[in-house]
């Protein structure tokens, strides 16, 4: 029981952070039917920024929780300014051509984007200072820190802050208006790139949080963190059905749980000592409590990656999405 | 096809150069040669993947998973590792269908959905097959986890060793020459087989897919078997030359396959022109030499300069290609040496 919670406290820490990723990914293909491949290197991007501020400032002998906005306050622009570059750069004059056109660009810039921030920060994992004192609760058994706890409530503020964005403000018709129909939208009076280019900075917005959140959880930030976070927050926008800003969120969180339970148990449920049936034929591993596990918790990253598939196969709109075309 | 005197004369003098041309490269070194050789291999990778990318327009970002499932069948089933040493005309097709396998696997639940879907589903295959390398270790140890296998057995036909040297007529055959003629005729019947598909029913069945999935569904195009099908061929020849890579490196490991050298596959097929064999051929030999040039020049330059390496090749080598990617698409959609309908078709919606 108290694994359980553990791991379902876990679950939605990482599941959160896979949210606002997801948000950025779900945003941009509401308004364009495009996946933007960067997105996952613009969130390292703002792991490496943040963590380059947090360093420098961690001797200044300002107060943690200063240091810590400082590096966020930092991330934002840059991830917001590269987020913008992409659309101008890659995007924008590719919307009228071809749909491979538009992936295959997105692609070079995320190795791009990657390969730079190889040159900036080298090769090998930045530790994240932890200068916040990450005190940790006690809940029924499992623990919970102060970092994840953070995580958690400053993510629903962001979706929070998003959908009263998207729901409530004018600019958040337009945005929704677009996304329904370009044209229509134009003819409304309606400045589709503005539109457009506003997803993009919105969500590379978020993205840039959402990776200071990953590296402070992690305590680690690396050049190539951006492509699996980027992949697996995809899956949670595909589950949650892509383009759908509460499909996003849901997935998002559901995904982390379903990660969290999947590294937790997976391992034990697949130990063939454990099957009656296996044990038999098994007996001289098994023997002295040894186990036979077929796959452990290092197949973590294919979890998110079997459920994206799964969801293609039997509901490829996902759970809260529209109907997804086979092409536009 | 019917050729001109000129055309003709053309053709053999190619032909003498390219047979030539090892033994010049040895000259230089065998380094050269063994360079040329993965060069050659890229070249079957890229037409490999033109099939999917170029022919049939589906983007495939994992490519390098049916490469690596190829590999490791070669070196599964000639090495030490199992204790099997079957012969190389025995593995390579083993190599090619089960490759092929693993395409329709992939390819059967993402295909009817659209590009970019299948796109992010290849990508993420890619990274799977390498996790599953890396971690089919244990319980029973299947690939040897990140060590990888070694002692990979070398081609053999009869007497003829391909991991020594013989000399026949004065002439001294290295391994690496020996594998480059390998490598040329299998080359050669890739490119015959890819010409007779371009002009055959399924060829234009993919180009229809490509250009217009829906009036190719009307025009009675079973679309889904018909792509499924690229999926197959191209995941096939990934397997061949992942079985011919595992041979002449005479190891694998997981690290060989990562997603860096899909992207780089990607790049060749797209600088030269998708669709187009020549130009999807001179893309890829243009950037295998890429990281030659630039260890060459950036190197020493860097040296001379700053008396340090500030810029490592490696990563340059991966900004060209990105640069690569985003600047064809940018400036000359169809590539540098488009096929003629391509070229049409990536220019008509621009802006």
């Amino acid at each position: 029981m108290d694994t359980l919670l553990q791991q379902l406290i876990n679950g939605l820490t990482t599941g959160s952070v896979y949210a606002v990723v997801a948000l950025g990914y779900t945003m941009v293909y509401g308004v364009i039917q495009l996946i933007n491949f960067a997105h996952g290197e613009v969130v390292m991007i703002g792991a490496m920024v943040a963590f380059s501020i947090i360093t420098s400032l961690a001797g200044s002998g300002m107060p943690p929780l200063v240091i810590v906005l400082a590096g966020v306050m930092a991330a934002i622009p840059a991830c917001m300014a590269i987020g913008y570059l992409l659309e101008r750069a890659a995007y924008r004059p590719l919307r009228h051509a071809p749909r491979l056109a538009p992936l295959i660009t997105a692609i070079g810039m995320s190795i791009i984007l990657q390969h730079l921030a190889l040159l900036a920060w080298g090769r090998n994992p930045l530790a994240f200072p932890q200068i916040i004192d990450n005190r940790v609760f006690g809940i029924g058994g499992a623990a919970i820190s102060s970092v994840q706890i953070a995580i958690i409530l400053l993510s629903l503020t962001m979706m929070a802050g998003l959908s009263w964005f998207v729901y409530r403000t004018r600019f958040g018709i337009a945005i929704r208006a677009t996304a329904e129909n370009v044209h229509v939208a134009s003819l409304m009076g309606v400045n589709a790139d503005r539109v457009i280019a506003a997803t993009f900075v919105i969500g590379a917005g978020l993205g840039a949080v959402a990776g200071v959140m990953y590296g402070s959880y992690y305590g680690i930030a690396h050049y190539t963190m951006g492509f699996s976070l980027g992949l697996k927050a995809f899956s949670a926008a595909v589950l949650g059905g892509i383009g759908n800003i509460a499909g996003a969120m849901l997935g998002g969180l559901l995904l982390g749980l379903v990660e969290a339970l999947g590294t937790g148990y997976v391992g034990e449920m697949t130990d063939l000592c454990h099957w009656p049936l296996a044990s038999g034929i098994l007996a001289e591993q098994c023997a002295d409590g040894g186990n036979f596990v077929l796959f452990g918790s290092n197949y973590q990253d294919v979890f998110a990656f079997l459920m994206l598939i799964l969801v293609l196969v039997f509901r490829p709109s996902g759970l809260l999405g529209e109907r997804v075309s086979e092409r536009a | 096809m019917n050729m001109s005197g000129r055309e003709k004369l053309g053709l053999a003098l190619i032909a003498v150069a390219l047979i030539a041309l090892p033994f010049v490269l040895a000259l230089a070194g065998t380094a050269w040669v063994r360079i040329t050789n993965f060069a050659v291999l890229f070249v079957l990778l890229s037409l490999g993947l033109n099939i999917v990318v170029g022919f049939a327009g589906l983007l495939d970002l994992g490519y390098v998973a049916f490469y690596a499932v190829g590999a490791y069948v070669y070196a599964l089933l000639a090495s030490p590792h199992f204790g099997l040493h079957l012969p190389f005309w025995v593995i390579l097709p083993i190599g090619a269908a089960v490759a092929c396998i693993a395409g329709v696997i992939l390819g059967a639940p993402t295909l009817r959905l659209r590009g970019d879907y299948l796109a992010i589903v290849t990508l993420g295959f890619g990274e799977i097959v390498r996790i599953f390398m890396n971690n089919l270790s244990s319980p029973v140890n299947l690939t040897n986890g990140p060590k990888g296998i070694n002692r990979i057995d070398s081609f053999r036909i009869g007497p003829v060793n391909f991991s020594g040297s013989d000399t026949i007529a004065g002439l001294v055959f290295s391994g690496p020459i020996k594998y480059y003629y390998f490598l040329m005729l299998v080359l050669l019947a890739v490119i015959v087989i890819n010409r007779r598909l371009q002009d055959s029913r399924i060829g234009r069945a993919w180009v229809a897919i490509r250009e217009d999935e829906v009036a190719a569904k009307a025009s009675g195009i079973n679309t889904r078997n018909i792509k499924l099908l690229a999926f197959a061929m191209g995941a096939s020849f990934g397997g061949i030359a992942g079985g011919m890579f595992a041979a002449m490196q005479t190891f694998v490991s997981p690290e060989s396959f990562v997603l860096n050298e899909s992207i780089m596959i990607l790049a060749m097929v797209v600088l030269g022109g998708m669709g187009n064999i020549w130009g999807v051929i001179a893309g890829a030999v243009l950037l295998s030499f890429v990281p030659e040039l630039l260890r060459y020049t950036v190197e020493p330059a860097q040296m001379a300069l700053f008396g340090k390496l500030l810029v490592d090749p490696e990563v340059l080598r991966m900004l060209v290609f990105g640069l690569a990617l985003v600047f064809t698409m940018r400036f000359r959609p169809a590539g540098l040496w488009p096929e003629t309908r391509h070229r049409r078709e990536m220019n008509e919606n621009r802006a």
